[in-house]
């Protein structure tokens, strides 16, 4: 190693044999990097499973534009919009269907008294192309009163258990005093804050939730006619709806305004967005600790340097180089951690907690620039190796 | 790198210096006037606080000249800005009181880094220099040792071998020998006057020891910031 960083330095490696030389506090060096990437990746791991989790939900359905209300931030927060409002846009050019979607929380209280929680989407059975193909399950099959369609990676529910369902001997449950029987399956997972999701015909759905009134779904799709562009027919649209109680955008634009908000305004967001933060500042902290009680503990020898000739940027260059190799290698062992970390994380919560190529590549390059950034601090230490000192 | 042999390869002029600013200003040297013979071994001696070490620090571009001349290999101190004085040592070669080895490094690696400054970036040449200068030291099988594994003389002689491997022509060194004992302190200064007068190179060396002052060409004696004798021996 010392000879291949000797030809990749063209010096010799004095920050590898200086890190090398003193092995336990390259260990407690190593320890501190892997620990703050451990908490980036985490904290990177939940922020990334909330976002594919705000866009689950989207990914249900295969729709152009979608109506909500104008303080529906979320697909679950806000006012419901009338369905009037739906007929209002079927009238405008371009618009070539439409369908209202309802959606609640329901529990379901099990035999052994344990509850699962669902995010209920009340659909039109009859608009099945309002469907994605996630969903890859016939919805006409809801037109039955009392029918679901049920996602099999529900938290609580085991894939051996719904195993043991099928077409003729269905899964039959109670919710809301209503008994349900599981027509199909389709996969999304759970969230935050529901175990699973289920999907229901609109009529089902108003019996489980005797509160709600067909008139006011949460959200209305709307599908515009092929080849137009659906910013034209939502500026058309702003011209019928009143635009200061309606949200008029693209299913895509709602889901990433949907992903914003949730990661930049509500708590949770800010929370995990915080502990990245403090993952790197910990990291940070920790490299510059070492690097600068490397740099105070070599003082002499640095001066000793001086004092034959070499240059500032020598020594800069012995510090950085400590710091590249800190990055590196306290990166292996917290990527390990965090991958473990993450397949625990999603084995226990359901959520979708995965490690990622793109998170992996600016996780690695951060640590490089935050540990070349705490070397750069700690260089200023240097200033102190007076060579007329040594005398 | 060898200065022309008739030319003092340092001279001082009226050099004065001080320590310190307004009432704690302190006048450490007094109009120092000598030239130092090419290819000899000078001692400079003193009690503490004569000034010996000031002025081995100032003929060694560690510091800046206030007043008054060096000359050393032909460049004027006086106003010399920082690069130029960092490329001027890179002309010398140092020893110190204390040794000053790189812990981290090999006793090879450490005299290597002695070429590395010059930019003799080859291994081969670096470690074909090193290991002959060690030879020459008495510690060619020491050459792979850590300086931890290094007794006391051993250590100042890995020194002597860094200050020495590019061949410079001034060495100054600083009670080389404060930290051994006797028969160690005439075994360093006797290698280092030896190779000196092998290579020609000059040195200049600050001690207090008695022991190896017979080993000296010519001794200077500073008191009170004053050269007071300046003797060469029979």
């Amino acid at each position: 190693m010392v000879e291949l960083l000797t030809r990749i330095l063209g010096r010799m490696p004095i920050g590898w044999l200086q890190l090398f030389h003193s092995k336990g506090r390259l260990a407690a060096a190593l320890a501190g990097v892997a620990f703050a990437n451990v908490l980036v990746f985490v904290q990177l791991g939940i922020l990334g499973a909330l976002n594919t989790n705000i866009v689950a939900g989207y990914s249900l359905f295969d729709a152009d534009i979608m109506v909500s209300a104008s303080d529906a931030n979320t697909m679950t927060d806000g006012s419901n919009v009338p369905r009037q409002r739906m007929f209002q846009a079927l009238a405008v050019p371009g618009i070539v269907d439409a369908m209202p979607l309802y959606i609640g929380v329901a529990d379901w209280v099990q035999a052994n008294g344990t509850t699962i929680s669902f995010r209920v989407y009340g659909v039109d059975p009859l608009a099945g192309n309002f469907l994605s193909a996630k969903v890859g399950a016939d919805v006409s099959h809801l037109q039955l009163l009392g029918t679901a369609l049920l996602d099999q990676r529900t938290r609580g529910v085991s894939a051996d258990f719904l195993g043991g369902f099928g077409p003729s001997n269905p899964l039959r449950f109670e919710m809301r005093n209503e008994t349900l029987t599981v027509k199909g399956q389709f996969t999304l997972g759970s969230g935050f804050s529901e175990d699973g999701n289920l999907i229901v015909s609109d009529q089902t759905f108003l019996r489980l939730f005797d509160n709600r009134a067909s008139g006011a779904p949460n959200h209305i799709f709307l599908k515009v006619q092929k080849g137009m562009n659906p910013q034209h027919v939502i500026e058309r649209l702003k011209q019928v709806l009143p635009t200061d109680i309606t949200r008029i955008r693209t299913v895509a634009e709602a889901a990433s305004e949907d992903q914003v908000y949730q990661t930049t305004e509500r708590p949770t967001g800010l929370i995990f967005g915080f502990g990245v933060v403090v993952g790197v500042l910990v990291g940070f902290v920790i490299v510059y600790q070492v690097l600068s009680t490397d740099v105070a503990d070599h003082l002499k020898e640095y001066a000793t340097f001086k004092a034959m000739g070499y240059e500032q940027r020598f020594f800069t260059s012995i510090v950085l180089e400590e710091a590249v190799i800190l990055a590196v290698l306290g990166f292996i062992p917290g990527y390990i951690i965090a991958q473990t970390l993450y397949i625990g994380l999603a084995s226990m919560t359901g959520l979708p907690v995965a490690m990622t190529l793109t998170r992996v590549i600016w996780v690695f390059a951060g640590t490089v620039i935050a540990c070349a950034a705490s070397g750069i601090f700690a260089t200023r230490r240097l200033a102190a190796a007076d060579p007329a000192d040594l005398f | 790198m060898q200065n022309n042999a008739d030319q003092a390869p340092i001279s001082v002029t009226g050099l004065n210096h001080w320590f310190g600013t307004g009432d704690a200003r302190k006048q450490a040297l007094f109009d120092i006037n000598m030239d130092i013979e090419p290819g000899k071994l000078t001692v400079m001696m003193g009690p503490s606080g004569s000034g010996k070490t000031t002025l081995l620090t100032l003929m060694g571009c560690l510091r800046e000249v206030q007043a008054g001349s060096i000359n050393l290999l032909g460049e004027e101190l006086n106003g010399a800005g920082t690069a130029l004085q960092v490329a001027s040592r890179r002309k010398l070669g140092f020893i110190f009181q204390a040794h000053n080895l790189h812990e981290s490094l090999t006793a090879l690696q450490n005299v290597c880094m002695g070429l590395e400054v010059q930019g003799i970036m080859d291994r081969e040449v670096q470690r074909e220099a090193s290991t002959h200068l060690l030879t020459l030291l008495g510690l060619g099988a020491r050459a792979d040792y850590l300086p931890q594994n290094l007794s006391g003389g051993q250590k100042q002689r890995v020194a002597i071998a860094r200050a020495l491997v590019a061949n410079p022509s001034v060495v100054f060194a600083d009670e080389p020998t404060a930290a051994l004992d006797k028969k160690s302190s005439v075994d360093v200064v006797g290698m280092l006057k030896r190779l000196g007068q092998e290579r020609g190179t000059t040195t200049v060396m600050v001690t207090h020891d008695a022991t190896i002052v017979g080993l000296a060409d010519r001794i200077v004696t500073l008191e009170e910031g004053r050269i007071v004798k300046d003797v060469i021996p029979d």
